[in-house]
């Protein structure tokens, strides 16, 4: 394999001819090689089980493209990897295309690659098929990655990405502290200090998930929350449903350093970013297992019942405040943090 | 935990204080806040919903943005569009609706707008851009004047020369009074306790006298919103008006003497145009002459569209607490906080964005 | 806007302090006041320092609510006593 000379992306790189070759092989063959990708084909061809197919396209443009906790390659990995495992689904292969503005360091093109493939690993899926486009300066801003995801699953779980079967009485619950990940990106483009720092939660959910859905077979609906927060997917249990739900504010966990940050910066958790959290609602008499079994799990140590759905006030969501008030969850006023993700 | 944050979210003392409400008084009474920030933490706590029925609770005329001519929003608009100024800006002003355009939509279109936390970042824009004219569009009542004050005072002693001030500060004793005088039924105020700790007391001292109205200075947690409001009750049952302070940790009765006298230095009062309100006698505070030169309005002559106000929209009467949000014809229907109409939407302490966030 | 928040000063650097909300670091201009020291608590407004906390007032006002439960109590048991609504 041919290494790179050059310190910086150029526009040849994009062109499809030398350069273009050199840079596939010799960073992007380095880090994702897996049999499929090694043939150098047009279309990676794969085989599946006979039955449903879930599949995902995301794009990623957060800036900065290095945040405490992450990169906008490890975020690209987890974000489509998320989307799939959600709907109950066993993600396997992803797609990667990359538009890169000319000029960008390679070590740091070098960096992302790297690690998106750790992740892919760590995750268990392989990235198959990619493309690499250059643009002029200033045409993108330093790096855009879209992706798709393919994954398998299951009859039993189809009812997952609907929460058709959602009923009065089913819990709702949480992995762990909200905030993280849009206050990293704060911190970050501030250059805040911290006294202690604060990581980005972006993580890929699917062995989480996955352990989950071995104790129970009653998981009713699963959402991950990534933009607009908690209270977006709030509001997604809801909309357009013949039932409600309350939210206990107290129950739901946010690390000591996020608070302080919104504190200070007058945001509410709640419409915070996050890359790196699932809602499940379960039947009622799971709920406690679940947990349980999250505690078991890296990604799930803080996990907590959060809330539950109700009879009443369909179609609506209120928060029982930590002092004993209640009031409605809405969706976030679409303010907050630009490119976030 | 968070200090002075914390301590007061007790959940069991505020459910405690909610009885003591309910026993304090059956009288049916209404109090208003006057501060954007208690609008905020009000509904976000969901307060209302912890009070007993004969207690109401109106939200007035305390948001800066609110309360700020559309006209002030035009000006900038004509300004950011000289390519020889950089507005620099709280991002509380970015999307509140001119006559035809906002900041955020100047931006978009290439004007140069940077949203600031503190005038002093303003400062080290204006020392950085030497050949561009940095304008603040300076907005906020006694609380948020100071830091303005101080950022003249800092240009001077700097010898900056391209840093200018567009000024829509205001006062908040005005407005107090003309809502009651335009016949808005209250039986007290939640005083502001931001604005206090600047002002002290002194500025509510002719209300309770004038007006049979109780003034509590309130903090901003459950515990002092909950507790300011059964001093209001308790004031009202025994038919003693008066100015009293919850928050005293915070604000002390002759307020931050060193702040009022910067304000004065750099300030003086003038008439003003409040939404909702009209013009106030000697509400609002612009640059002294021997800032003039730092007056954005004096020094840069700019060509503004004529103000166009929106129909239907009912601001106005919202502010005064003589109409809910839930009673104007575009609440929700034209007006969300994506597509707000008037200011009390746009801003995040405006009532009609609490209310519809939060629906308390 | 309205926005004050309750930071402690962690340190001090001619008229700009360090301070700190759970956790977060910030910077406060100290112009609006004098005699503040590290270890005090302040609220900060758009960069700014605006005024001291006092401790011993933030302590007073949370035993308050003890006292008012105490006198509510009180009054409790002396109108039941009386038969009279004590104001």
């Amino acid at each position: 394999m041919k290494t790179n000379k050059n310190e910086r992306i150029l526009l040849g790189h994009g062109s499809g001819g030398k350069l273009t070759h050199e840079l596939i092989s010799g960073l992007f063959m380095k880090y994702f090689s897996n049999p499929h990708l090694d043939l150098h084909t047009d279309s990676a061809i794969m085989r599946a089980e006979a039955g449903h197919i879930a599949f995902t396209t995301d794009a990623f443009v957060v800036d900065p493209i290095f945040f405490p906790g992450g990169d906008i390659g490890k975020l690209a990995v987890c974000g489509t990897v998320n989307d799939i495992a959600v709907s109950g689904a066993r993600p396997l292969w992803l797609s990667a295309a990359f538009i890169i503005e000319e000029g960008l360091p390679m070590a740091e093109l070098e960096r992302i690659v790297a690690g998106m493939a750790q992740e892919a690993g760590k995750a268990g899926v392989e990235i198959v098929t990619g493309d690499t486009k250059v643009v002029g300066r200033k045409q993108c801003d330093k790096l855009f990655i879209t992706t798709a995801g393919l994954g398998v699953i299951e009859a039993r779980h189809l009812g997952i990405g609907t929460g058709e079967k959602m009923i009065p009485g089913d819990k709702i619950i949480i992995n762990g502290s909200i905030g993280d990940h849009g206050m990293a990106i704060m911190s970050a483009r501030n250059e805040l200090q911290l006294s202690s720092p604060l990581l980005s939660d972006c993580a890929s959910l699917n062995g989480l998930i996955e352990s989950v859905m071995k104790v129970s077979g009653n998981i009713r609906f699963m959402r991950d929350a990534t933009r607009g927060g908690l209270s977006a997917v709030i509001g997604e249990l809801v909309r357009g449903r013949p039932h409600g739900l309350v939210i206990n504010e107290e129950d739901i966990p946010v690390k000591e350093n996020v608070r302080g940050m919104c504190e200070l910066l007058g945001f509410d958790p709640m419409y915070v970013a996050n890359e790196g959290k699932v809602l499940m609602v379960t039947a009622a008499a799971d709920a406690q297992k679940i947990v349980e079994c999250m505690h078991q799990h890296e990604y799930g140590r803080d996990a907590r019942i959060i809330g539950e759905i109700v009879p009443d006030h369909p179609g609506k969501a209120w928060l029982k405040t930590c002092v004993g008030g209640n009031r409605i969850i809405d969706l976030p006023a679409g303010e907050q943090l630009p490119r976030i993700c | 935990m968070i200090r002075y944050i914390d301590e007061y979210r007790n959940k069991e003392m505020v459910l405690r204080l909610a009885g003591q409400i309910r026993e304090a008084t059956s009288r049916s009474l209404r109090f208003m806040e006057v501060c954007g920030g208690h609008t905020m933490a009000i509904h976000k706590f969901g307060i209302p919903s912890l009070l007993p029925g004969n207690i109401r609770l109106l939200s007035g005329p305390g948001c800066p943005v609110c309360v700020t001519d559309r006209k002030f929003i035009d000006q900038a608009v004509s300004y950011a569009r000289r390519s020889d100024v950089i507005i620099t800006t709280y991002g509380d002003l970015i999307r509140v609706p001119g006559s035809s355009s906002t900041l955020d939509a100047e931006k978009s279109k290439g004007s140069d707008i940077r949203i600031i936390y503190s005038i002093l970042d303003a400062l080290a824009i204006a020392k950085q851009n030497p050949g561009k004219k940095i304008i603040f569009p300076g907005i906020g009542f006694e609380t948020t004047t100071p830091p303005s004050a101080a950022g003249i005072l800092k240009a001077r002693e700097e010898g900056i020369t391209n840093f200018y001030l567009l000024s829509s500060h205001k006062v908040m004793p005005p407005a107090m009074e003309a809502l009651i005088d335009e016949g808005v039924e209250i039986d007290g105020y939640i005083a502001p306790g931001h604005v206090s700790t600047i002002t002290g007391t002194s500025i509510y001292r002719d209300i309770p006298g004038k007006f049979g109205l109780g003034c509590v200075i309130s903090g901003f947690e459950p515990l002092d919103l909950m507790q300011s409001i059964l001093m209001l009750a308790l004031q009202m049952e025994r038919g003693e008006p008066k100015v009293e302070i919850q928050y005293r940790r915070a604000v002390r009765p002759e307020g931050n003497p060193k702040a009022l006298e910067m304000i004065r230095k750099v300030f003086e009062p003038r008439d003003d145009w409040w939404r909702g309100l009209g013009i106030l006698k000697s509400s609002g505070l612009g640059l002294r002459e021997e800032y003039s030169d730092m007056d954005a309005e004096k020094t840069i002559p700019v060509e503004v569209e004529k103000t166009r106000e929106d129909k239907g929209c009912r601001c106005g009467d919202i502010l005064k607490g003589l109409a809910t949000p839930g009673e104007c014809k575009l609440f929700d229907r034209v007006c969300t906080p994506l597509n707000p109409v008037g200011a009390c939407m746009v801003s995040n302490e405006g009532a009609c964005h609490a209310w519809y966030r939060y629906r308390t | 806007m309205c926005l004050s928040i309750p930071a402690r000063i962690d340190s001090i650097e001619g008229d700009m302090a360090t301070v700190s909300v759970g956790g977060v670091t910030y910077q406060a201009n100290l112009q609006l006041l004098d005699d503040v020291q590290t270890g005090d608590y302040i609220l900060l407004h758009t960069g700014f320092a605006i005024q001291k906390l006092d401790p011993e007032e933030a302590l007073e006002t949370l035993q308050t609510f003890e006292d008012f439960d105490a006198l509510n109590r009180q009054m409790d048991e002396e109108e039941k006593k009386s038969g009279e609504r004590i104001i």
